[in-house]
């Protein structure tokens, strides 16, 4: 299959390959099986904020955090992770192709994953893995949710083999081209999985299950959180680099013009992998165990891996200047008021890029030493992942949904779908808007996340939050609603669409762009620069400790109804 | 590789801005001494009687000086433990004078919790293994609540105290 | 084409990004005021 179309291959990398009937399907069982996620998770969180505005109670005796385990896990890691890894394999597809044996590796990863999905939502279903997401020791959940876990891991590392190999047999095939841009983040982004998940591999692996299925009595607390926090920061630019992607390599062609820059989207791409990792102790600054030096120095790492962030915001609006411009939009703005704002391929990322404004300062209060113990474990952490994920994030991959499920399908975004997709996106922006705004407000007058409704003590201070919890609940009906929207265009896409060509859109560089330097290609160079970084900023926290470890802890099983 | 002026511009003036922020925190931090709390002492979770201050009778908040209390805190599944008073009830409400600064330390013989009395920057992760410890001035009266903000199980929600703030 | 439509006075050819530095510099705005605003509740707490 792949072979062929190789041969077909022109000079000009960015020439887009076909993909066939049988990746096609590959490619949608991921995604599909991320917007079954997004139904489940959607409810769950709808019954999070009604339980919260106090006015509701769970049917039959349902647990609110067995609820909340089920939201963060669903659209967390299921969500994320399954559409992650199949958009990107469309974009591997299109630009250097897949071979019949690398397609037949990528199923065996799907069904990897998917065996360890079910296992872990079974384990959550009956109650015996209330755990949250995060999962922390010494809350003990069955051996089954860890191991689920486990196999999740597993089956996205065979996605990274097969990512890393696509490119590798491509670049074999083209010596001295430079890789095709797409292709070079997404085996950017599955570098940095990789490396990031081995943390909560070890930590899964060595010491939850062990200590679940009764080997090891005891497990070090302190360690596991570490590792999986090591984990836990890449995961959120997992998230957010296959954004970027389209972002950077997409949206240009959809408003009808060029990239920016190839090698400023390479350079902030190479920068993300390599300060992405050392900084997970920003997720623990008031933890009692982690030595103050080194909190300080993940901080000072975490502010670096604000640049490429600073980068991608400028390429954005230039991008959207220059083509706007082009066109004969003159003026300060004008090129500003004649962006396809009745395109949803393109206004659905483009509201996720306007989140991540106040998602993206935000995030930097956060990690601001100090200043975390004003939010930390607060709801205002609750409100600022849901801009950034739950809305910069999301909102992208459904403004790649309506032209990525077509294209897979044989179909076409019909006018009325595209119309639906722009109501979808308002709904989203403003039940967001109201829901995360309450939500960071709340945190700041000290409301906690993670918590189902309680009056505490009665006090002034806590019914102040009362209002800042309808207003949640008022916000998040309202996204639930867009959820629906958005399950219903995905159906309508997926299957009842009229027959049709959608445009795969990737963009081209100006024809007279200046040449992408080759010493962006430097894999090895990339790789063992950000061991290095990882190397520098946690041997000495993880060996401290490892050192004055206090005695373990035993399994605790019944606070979360586990027996 | 080209950057144009105006993103040497923006670059420039956003690591300035990355660069006096970590200015400000790194002042505060070590020449200021305000640090998240992280001393790193240990405790067997088993045993945490073991240690004085959280023997059963030093519970809750003790006048060491004036204007200095200790308050010492042992969080468990779904509980602050806070001491008894005379009759031997356990204690759910202390009231600490305005400005008096505040020894909190805490710990824990089960799961993690936190420490967080809402709406100060009395804000702590309690793990099992080490004591938590952090000095706290609280210069605004009224009525606070001290509330565990890390999951801790079912009862999670149930998990408070109130810290009285008097004139 | 993109290197026709320079600033009227800039010595390199490069494209008119008026707008785009206009607009990165409302979003640092953003960035330093909401910092400096919990910076100050830090403080004031
Ligand atoms: C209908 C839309 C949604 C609503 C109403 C909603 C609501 C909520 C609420 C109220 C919480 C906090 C509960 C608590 O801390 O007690 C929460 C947590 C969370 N949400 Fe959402 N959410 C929605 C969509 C999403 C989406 C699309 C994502 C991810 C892509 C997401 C990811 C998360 C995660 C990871 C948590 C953290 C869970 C934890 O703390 O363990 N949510 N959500
Ligand atoms: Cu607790």
């Amino acid at each position: 299959m792949a072979i062929e179309k190789l041969l077909k291959y022109e000079q000009d990398s960015r020439f887009p390959l076909t993909l066939s009937k049988s990746e096609s399907r590959l490619y949608m069982s991921f995604i599909s099986f991320a917007f079954i996620a997004l139904f489940v998770g959607g409810l769950m969180g709808l019954l999070q904020v009604l339980v919260r505005s106090g006015y509701y109670t769970l049917p039959a005796g349902i647990d609110y955090y067995q609820v909340l385990t089920v939201h963060g896990v669903v659209l967390g890691l299921v969500l994320t992770t399954y559409f992650i890894i199949g958009f990107q394999y469309t974009l591997m597809g299109k630009t250097v192709g897949i071979s019949d044996t690398q397609y037949r590796v990528a199923w065996l990863g799907f069904w990897v994953m998917t065996l360890g999905t079910v296992m872990a939502a079974i384990t959550i279903l009956y109650g015996k893995a209330s755990v949250l997401y995060t999962f922390y020791a010494p809350l003990q959940a069955h051996p089954a949710f860890y191991i689920g876990l486990a196999l999740v891991i597993i089956g996205s590392w065979i996605a990274c083999f097969v990512n890393w190999r696509q490119l590798y047999v491509w670049k074999k095939k083209h010596p001295g081209e430079k890789s095709p841009l797409l292709a070079f983040m997404v085996v950017i982004n599955m570098i940095m999985w990789f490396i990031a998940t081995l943390g909560v591999a070890a930590s899964v692996l060595l010491q939850f299950i062990p200590w679940s299925l009764g080997y090891a009595a005891t497990i070090d607390v302190l360690l596991s959180r570490t590792l999986f926090w090591y984990f836990g920061h890449p995961l959120v630019y997992f998230w957010l680099l296959p954004a970027y992607m389209a972002w950077y390599a997409i949206i240009p062609k959809i408003i009808g013009g060029k990239i920016f820059s190839d090698s400023l989207a390479r350079l902030s791409f190479v920068l993300f992998l390599f300060f992405s990792i050392p900084v997970g102790l920003h997720h623990q600054l008031t933890e009692p165990g982690v030595q103050t030096t080194w909190k300080f120095v993940q901080i000072i790492l975490t502010f670096m891996v604000v640049v490429p962030s600073l980068m991608t915001a400028f390429s954005m609006f230039a991008t959207f200047e220059i083509s706007g411009r082009r066109k004969g939009f003159g003026g300060l703005f004008g090129w500003f008021v004649h962006l396809p704002w009745k395109d949803v391929r393109f206004l659905a990322p483009f509201v996720g890029m306007l989140a991540f404004i106040p998602g993206g300062a935000g995030g930097l209060i956060n990690a601001s030493y100090q200043l975390n113990s004003v939010i930390h474990n607060t709801i205002w952490v609750t409100g600022h992942f849901h801009l950034t994920v739950a809305t910069t994030v999301i909102l992208t991959f459904f403004g790649i949904t309506y032209w990525l499920v077509p294209h897979l399908t044989g179909r076409k975004l019909t006018p009325s779908v595209n119309r639906l997709g722009i109501i979808q996106t308002i709904f989203w922006a403003i039940g967001m808007t109201i829901m995360s705004a309450a939500m960071h407000i709340q945190g700041l007058l000290g409301g906690p996340r993670r918590s189902s409704f309680s009056e505490y003590n009665g006090s002034e201070q806590v019914a102040e939050w009362g209002a800042y919890q309808v207003a949640q609940a008022i916000g998040g009906t309202i996204l639930f609603i867009g959820i629906v929207l958005m399950i219903y265009i995905f159906i309508k896409l997926a299957f009842f669409s009229p027959k049709g060509n959608e445009e795969f859109p990737i963009a081209e560089e100006e024809k007279d762009a200046e040449p992408t330097p080759m010493w962006l290609e430097k894999w090895k160079l990339w790789v063992a620069i950000t061991i290095a970084l990882i190397l520098f900023a946690y041997t000495i926290p993880i060996m401290d400790i490892i050192q004055h470890a206090p005695p373990g802890s035993a399994p605790f099983a019944w606070p979360i109804g586990n027996n | 590789m080209h950057l144009h002026k105006y993103e040497k511009w923006w670059l420039i003036f956003g690591v300035g801005t990355l660069i006096t922020f970590l200015l400000i925190l790194g002042y505060g931090a070590f020449y200021l001494g305000t640090h998240p709390q992280s001393h790193g002492i240990t405790i067997d979770p088993q045993e945490i009687e073991a240690e004085e201050s959280f023997k059963p009778e030093n519970l809750g908040l003790t006048k060491v000086d004036e204007g200095q209390y200790v308050l010492n805190v042992v969080a468990s599944a779904f509980n602050y433990d806070l001491g008894t008073d005379e009759e031997g009830k356990p204690v759910k409400h202390i009231q600490i004078p305005k400005g008096s600064t505040v020894l909190v330390q805490a710990v824990t013989p089960d799961v993690i919790h936190g420490f967080n009395i809402a709406g100060t920057n009395a804000n702590m992760m309690v793990e099992p293994g080490f004591i938590s410890s952090m000095e706290v001035t609280l210069n605004k009266a009224g009525e606070y609540t001290l509330l565990c903000n890390e999951y801790c199980g079912s009862g999670h929600h149930m998990m408070f105290a109130t810290v009285e703030v008097t004139e | 084409m993109m290197k026709k439509k320079t600033l009227p006075n800039s010595s390199s050819q490069e494209p008119n990004l008026k707008g785009t530095i206009i607009s990165v510099s409302i979003v640092g705005f953003i960035i330093v005021a909401s910092w400096f605003a919990v910076f100050g509740l830090f403080l004031s707490r």
